[in-house]
């Protein structure tokens, strides 16, 4: 086991991936000649060639619609996108082909194809390059959706994705690429779907994913620790399907919940967790579930004022305080 | 939606309050716990906590003023919120006089276990009044849920979350307070022995079990020392030995054990894993040195006894038991064992528990000492007395209040007869 970047992670699982199914390609944006925008395919096009590391044009309709073709027609592509506010363009191909397809040819055609880049804020990149997309997506049948926060869950993740047999959508973090955690080598496989309890606690649990499990939930409880209050990190890692069986076991030991998210709360994901535990779980509750995500804003420019957009520790503190009725 | 700010019952007897002074503005910033205003009772002055944080939008009783228990004096909310349209109680026009009232000490406020749940003890002071019948309940979903498990009727339980909602730890309090109220006494039928209870292993038991556990392993053990004046206790032997009966320090004890056990019959409980098994019989060991060791003979039914009959039976099973004749179920199971070094000349030490007994008490030599009384330095009889508890089913002030009971019993020993 190894310790390294969340960035090499996704490497080893892109250079596995392919060096083990020949139906494996990667194409996107500068992926090839230039290692990718954040170094994530570093080394690939040596190693593979440039018939299966792909530089596009700048075009995400029109390769994301590529790849969507080219999995239907039984290839195994994985689309980078440079990050996911550029894949809005690429919306109509990943929701009307790619997660219909199976279901409107009556399951003659299938489409296994990995959507990945990073998702979320990077810092002082405003409003259209900071957005935490992930509910837009978990919101269409068909799709799957997955957001590892550390290196070690991208890794598993990813290799998984690729294997899985319909399309998936993979969100990193840009802040994320140079986290460093223990990564298993070789084969390392995550089940989809199965979600991780980052710190075991009794009082509290709080569910969450991506980025904020490091960069805001872990630091949060630490401190929280410090004042006697016990918290249990939950991290979904796949939002879609999700481990209703992992929430309900954990609120049925806390009792009580927050639930934290990079993402806008109108209509968030926050929002789907806390309706699975308010229908579910309703009879282990001892407190209305609490969520902290950003604000209803677009994201400012601003240092200060972005930071005060996105969830933090003291706003993780303050709901958890007051599940607790504190 | 705002929520409203209800006067809380601050007292057991407090009907209605003034509220003297807010210490927030309407508009001011309010957190969870912050002071919100001062209020006058049939008893002190108390401070009304914040059970929500969010924005003061609202004061509806000025201070000045007076409210009844319940009565909405304020609302808290976001900036902006309207307030609802409810019926407000008219406050009352003229401060009413309070009612005669016998004033009582300040209850003292149950201290909470070792660092295990640091919760604040203000819920005793922000908990609403138990709801009149026909008003809604407020309930915690699992509040309602561990109420049914437990028995527990929701509407004599104070609720200390937002609104009076009722939340866990309401009913966690509810569950430990009988033992405070009123004794839940199983006599002895003559011949018969009452079968323990079995009761279940609450989370937060359970928790308190598992961390414990893994600091100490076998049996948490935690300690309490006592000092009791023994004055009154050495004029009951008098009094025995003038009737020609020999009883000792150590029996008074025991029997006094008995009692304050029966009084707190959390005490009376085997940790079994996966539930607790509540004793109904009161069992008293007696820890006896023998030669190559010691053992501990039960004085059974130890409260339902004379000091007489303790003081005949100690010494029986003594004696038998430095012959090696006891039978087994004369030293196995039972409630709780004293040991007594004070023959010794020990002053205080800390017993092993017994188990699978909960608790162990041992207790040192009576020796005179100047103590203060009434800032006078007097000389006393004094003895010490450390409970070892199981903190798997004993917590800190549950020990504690047994011991306070224990020490009330040997210092007025005129108790034990009844």
């Amino acid at each position: 086991m190894a310790e390294i970047a969340y960035r090499e992670a996704l490497n080893q699982a892109l250079a596995e991936e392919m060096a083990r199914d020949p139906r494996v390609f990667l194409m996107g944006e500068e992926v090839a000649r230039y290692d990718g925008a954040y170094k994530v395919s570093k080394g690939l096009l040596e190693k593979f060639g440039s018939a299966r590391v792909v530089d596009s044009p700048i075009s995400e309709l029109g390769f994301g619609g590529l790849g969507v073709g080219a999995a239907i027609a039984g290839l195994r592509p994985v689309i980078e996108m440079m990050t996911w506010n550029f894949a809005i363009l690429a919306m109509d191909q990943i929701v009307n082909s790619a997660a219909k397809i199976r279901h409107m040819s009556g399951g003659q055609l299938r489409c296994p194809i990995v959507f990945r880049g990073p998702n979320g804020a990077g810092g002082r990149l405003s409003s259209q390059h900071s957005q935490a997309l992930e509910a837009n997506y978990a919101h269409f049948p068909g799709l799957k959706v997955i957001a590892p926060g550390t290196p070690a869950d991208a890794k598993g993740l990813l290799k998984s994705a690729i294997r899985d047999e319909n399309p998936v959508i993979f969100m990193e973090g840009e802040l994320l690429y140079g986290v460093k955690g223990e990564v298993p080598d070789g084969e390392y496989l995550i089940p989809i779907g199965k979600a991780d309890v980052k710190r075991e606690g009794t009082d509290v649990t709080i569910v969450t994913w991506s980025r904020m499990v490091t960069a805001v939930v872990l630091p949060a409880a630490e401190q929280l620790a410090q004042q006697g209050i016990s918290v249990e990190v939950l991290d979904l890692r796949t939002l879609k399907p999700m481990d209703e069986a992992a929430i309900a076991a954990s609120v049925k030991k806390t009792n009580r919940v927050v639930v934290v998210e990079e993402g806008w709360g109108y209509a968030g994901f926050g929002g789907h967790v806390a309706d699975f535990i308010n229908r579910e779980c309703f009879d282990d509750l001892d407190a209305p579930v609490g969520r902290v995500h950003g604000l209803d804003v677009n994201m400012a420019y601003a240092e200060n004022l972005e930071r005060l957009i996105q969830p933090s520790i003291p706003r993780v503190v303050e709901a958890v305080t007051q599940v607790l009725y504190r | 939606m705002p929520i409203a700010i209800q006067l809380p019952a601050l007292s057991p007897t407090m009907s209605e309050g003034r509220i003297t002074k807010w210490l927030k503005k309407e508009g001011d910033k309010v957190n969870s716990g912050d002071g919100l205003a001062e209020c006058e009772t049939d008893k002190s002055n108390l401070e009304i906590e914040a059970t929500d944080g969010g924005t003061l939008l609202k004061i509806v009783v000025p201070a000045g003023s007076t409210s009844p228990v319940g009565g909405v004096i304020g609302w808290i909310g976001k900036p902006g919120e309207a307030i609802p349209e409810v019926p407000v109680p008219a406050p009352a026009a003229a401060p009413a006089v309070a009612a005669p009232v016998a004033v009582a000490a300040p209850k003292p406020v149950a201290p909470v276990a070792a660092a295990l749940v640091p919760s604040k003890p203000k819920p005793a002071v922000v908990a609403a009044a138990p709801v009149a019948s026909g008003e809604r309940l407020r309930v915690s979903p699992l509040a309602r849920k561990m109420a049914e498990t437990q028995g527990i009727d929701l509407g004599s339980v104070p609720g200390s979350g937002p609104n009076g909602r009722i939340v866990k730890r309401d009913i966690e309090q509810a569950m430990v307070a009988p033992a405070a109220k009123g004794p839940a006494v199983f006599r002895a039928t003559p011949g018969v022995r009452a079968a323990p209870e079995m009761l279940p292993v609450t989370t937060m038991r359970k928790v308190i079990a598992q961390r414990l556990t893994e600091v100490k392993p076998g049996v948490p053990h935690f300690y309490l020392t006592i000092d009791v004046e023994m004055d009154q206790a050495l004029k009951i032997r008098e009094e025995a030995r003038a009737q020609d009966l020999k009883v000792s320090v150590n029996d008074i004890i025991v029997k006094a054990t008995a009692m304050a056990v029966r009084k707190f019959p959390r005490i009376n409980q085997v940790f079994a894993g996966d539930h607790i098994e509540q004793l109904r019989t009161v069992d008293v060991g007696v820890a006896v040195a023998i030669e190559d060791g010691l053992i501990t003979p039960l004085i059974k039914d130890a409260d339902q006894k004379g000091l007489a009959e303790i003081a005949a039976e100690i010494r029986e099973l003594a004696e038998r038991a430095k012959r090696k004749a006891l039978k087994p179920e004369e030293y196995t199971g039972g409630s709780i064992t004293v040991s007594n070094l004070g023959m010794f000349g020990i002053d205080t030490f800390i017993a092993v528990i017994n188990p699978p007994q909960a608790a162990i008490l041992a207790v040192g030599r009576v020796e005179p000492k100047v103590v203060v009384r009434n800032d006078q330095m007097v000389i006393r009889q004094m003895m010490s007395i450390t409970l070892s508890g199981d903190h798997r089913v004993i917590d800190g002030a549950v020990g504690a209040q047994y011991l306070q009971e224990l020490r009330t019993l040997l210092e007025h020993p005129l108790r034990l007869v009844f």
